[in-house]
């Protein structure tokens, strides 16, 4: 039996998943993988970060603030099929590991403008290969999770947003100022 | 348990049977409502209606799980976590697809009336007159005359906000002032109206959102949040306004968990003596005598209902000796449609979200018009201004991306077509000789189709939609057509027709049923053609109309 079809009998056998296996065997250091979905709290910070590069803190509250780490594993778990989960937890090792790569240390401790280079990077790169791909690409998936989880957080709808739970009314036709704030819903 | 007496039963709690609750009840009649799920008390229990989106599970997404245990409800945007409680447990209640069908169902006090689109409009006699001027079907044994007052009825008691537009083939109704346009929507009227003059029409929607309170009921409060149940009363439901209005009477006994498993008849009298009830918690049967029985169960659980009965002189049923229970299934289709950027109004937004938008009443085969295909369709639409959930893709990470989402994006407008479907024999709902829901009861099996007619009216109803955004001078006008199965429009009709001859139809004009005439069924089972209309308002207007039929011919001794 190879490695990998051992490997895959005994996930099975413990009733786990094989989410993240194909990480397992990439030979990236073992203290740096996210295996199966077992997000350490290395992971969730890992994660915060990811999160507050794609929206910062600037005069209101960033993605970090909001916990946007922790939100992402809950949503990644219960809201993503197997497939996605792969591709999610496959891409965050992946980051990790060109990351420290490339620029030559961890994330979590590179600097904004570094992250924020890093990240665009791997953005456009994405965009330019978005046609021949088949499903999402990582990068994807957490932009729309940061958006998501800031922009609905108590700190982004209240703070980055106009957050009016009952209106009590309609007005058709107000003028608007840029600058003005989007309403929150 | 003893048999129990009452005058009436009402079998189903949402939009039909709580008119019928209500008025006969209000009549003075003692009244049975029976409701096959659990109870939901107005308030109490809209349990996410006040939540925060940071407070939501998932902020409001769909979980794996849930996506797999609603193998329907998945099929369209009406799966929704923050209400599904209110929709039938799928497992428990499967049905079959001969061919595709979605069925949403609301087995709750309360029913679909929880849930529903709310738009509220009436048929006219270009509807009620349809079938007999093409030779289609049988011919509608009422015309607008006979449901104009029973509109004005409940449209005053339900609170329906519109415009009166002065439309011959679409009636004006008795209205709270209408949800206004926006700036674009009412810029867009304009161009409409000069484009297109009195041959179409660009309305306010009217919705049964009430812009003025009602007794009991605060009004909307423009959260748009009503399929999560409204704690001011902003829209019509059975909670909010049927059903206190029965309470109070103190004539009325409400039964949830109670499923009607047949109307018990009686061939020496040719009556129905009550139905019989299985507890849906117990399993335990029950039988309730009633002089008078009101079907408003939905249209096919409302059918089903009716084949459970009198088997033993019918063996297809009660009314089935039309050779028409269970035939002519019909319901709106829908999904397409077009939109549009409108540019220019940079400097302009709202404050408020509004539960209704505009509509565009039918304006093929009217007059002059003629295509080829026969009647025609509507338009629901709105337009408004995008927010944080719009994709950026040009915009890099960090803080451009994040001031770009904190403030408001493009217009854009977008409007959907609502088509009629003919009336086809053949398009049937049955009971399955094979499978049995969970309380072993026969599951029914779908098999109904669009054809020709509908298919030559979706390229109109596309086509035109963008020609109209185009004349309402919006820009980068795109179609869509996202296909359509039968059900998907949740406006599912017919089965139980009314008609003029018991030889071709299961209802007469006053919605009894031709083999018992104490039966009535009010709700869409009774549609003799579809219309294009939403068609709720259409049920309250016929259950109204039938109650006060059934109660003056049970105080001439007739019932």
């Amino acid at each position: 039996m190879k490695r990998r079809d051992a490997l895959k009998s005994m996930v099975l056998m413990m009733g786990g998943t094989m989410v993240g296996a194909n990480v397992i065997l990439t030979g990236c250091a073992p203290e740096d993988r996210i295996e199966g979905l077992e997000f350490s709290e290395r992971d969730v910070a890992f994660l915060d970060e990811i999160g507050e590069t794609i929206i910062p803190t600037t005069d209101t509250p960033g993605a970090k603030a909001a916990e946007i780490g922790a939100f992402m594993v809950v949503m990644v778990k219960d809201t993503y099929n197997k497939e996605q989960q792969e591709i999610f937890v496959e891409g965050l090792n992946n980051l990790r590991k060109e990351f420290k790569d490339q620029i030559g240390s961890d994330f979590v401790g590179a600097s904004q403008d570094e992250r924020t280079n890093f990240l665009n990077q791997v953005n456009e790169k994405a965009k330019a290969e978005a046609e021949g791909r088949q499903g999402p690409h990582y990068i994807n998936m957490l932009k729309d999770l940061t958006v998501l989880g800031y922009f609905t957080s108590e700190i982004g709808a209240t703070k980055a947003l106009r957050y009016v739970e009952t209106p009590g009314r309609y007005d058709p036709c107000v003028e608007y100022k840029k600058g003005d704030k989007v309403f929150a819903l | 348990m003893a048999n129990q007496s009452y005058d009436a039963i009402v079998v189903g709690s949402g939009i039909s049977g709580g008119w019928a609750a209500k008025e006969l009840t209000e009549k003075g009649l003692k009244v049975l409502l029976l409701e096959r799920g659990p109870n939901v008390e107005h308030i109490k229990d809209y349990h996410n209606a006040s939540k925060a989106p940071w407070e939501m599970p998932h902020r409001g997404r769909r979980t794996v799980e849930l996506t797999e245990n609603h193998p329907n409800l998945r099929r369209d945007y009406v799966l929704n976590p923050l209400n599904i409680d209110w929709w039938a447990h799928e497992s428990d209640s499967p049905y079959i697809e001969k061919k595709p069908f979605t069925w949403f169902r609301g087995y709750q006090v309360g029913g679909r009336s929880l849930l529903w689109g709310r738009q509220s409009y009436r048929l006219s006699d270009l509807d009620f007159e349809g079938n007999l001027r093409d030779g289609v079907a049988v011919d509608w044994p009422i015309r607008y005359k006979d449901l104009a007052p029973w509109y004005s009825y409940v449209e005053k008691f339900a609170g329906i906000s519109g415009n009166k537009d002065g439309i011959s083939h679409f009636p004006d109704g008795d209205y709270m002032p209408p949800m206004p346009m926006n700036c674009v929507e009412t810029d867009v009227a304009k161009r409409f109206k000069e484009r297109f003059g009195d041959n179409r029409h660009f309305i306010h929607a009217r919705v049964a959102n009430i812009t003025q309170p009602l007794p009991g009921r605060a009004g909307c409060m423009y959260r748009n949040k009503c399929s999560l149940g409204c704690p001011y009363g902003g829209y019509f439901s059975t909670q909010s306004s049927t059903l206190p209005a029965a309470v109070a009477t103190g004539n009325l006994t409400l039964r949830p968990w109670s499923i009607a498993t047949r109307v018990l008849y009686d061939k020496d009298t040719k009556k129905a003596t009550g139905v019989e009830v299985l507890d849906a918690e117990t399993n335990e049967t029950i039988e309730y005598n009633a002089k008078v029985v009101f079907l408003c169960a939905s249209a096919f659980n409302s059918t089903a209902v009716l084949m459970r009965s009198a088997t033993d002189i019918w063996p297809e049923g009660l009314g089935s000796s039309s050779g028409e229970l269970g035939h002519n299934v019909m319901d709106h289709h829908f999904r397409l449609g077009a939109n549009g950027t409108a540019e220019g109004y940079e400097d302009k937004y709202y404050f408020g979200r509004r539960p209704g938008g505009i509509y565009i009443p039918r304006y093929r085969n009217v007059g002059d018009d003629k295509r080829d295909y026969i009647r025609g369709f509507g338009y629901q639409g709105s337009a408004s201004r995008s927010g944080w959930s719009r994709n950026i893709a040009e915009l890099s990470f960090g803080a451009a991306l994040k001031d770009a989402l904190t403030e408001p994006g493009p217009w854009s407008m977008g409007m959907t077509a609502f088509g009629e479907i003919l009336p086809y024999h053949e398009n049937t709902i049955k009971l399955s000789s094979e499978e049995k829901d969970k309380w072993g009861m026969d599951v029914l099996v779908m098999d109904a189709e669009i054809k020709e007619n509908e298919m030559k009216m979706r390229k109109d109803m596309m086509n035109d939609a963008a020609e109209m955004l185009e004349a309402g001078g919006l820009k980068n006008v795109q179609t869509y057509d996202s296909g359509y199965t039968m059900g998907q429009g949740i406006h599912e009709m017919g089965t139980a027709r009314m008609g003029r001859d018991p030889k071709t139809s299961v209802l007469n004009g006053n919605n009894q049923v031709w083999d018992a005439k104490n039966v009535f069924v009010t709700d869409g089972a009774a549609m003799t053609s579809s219309g294009s209309q939403n068609p709720s308002l259409t049920y309250m207007a016929m259950t109204a109309r039938a109650a006060d039929f059934a109660v003056s011919e049970l105080k001439k001794g007739n019932l």
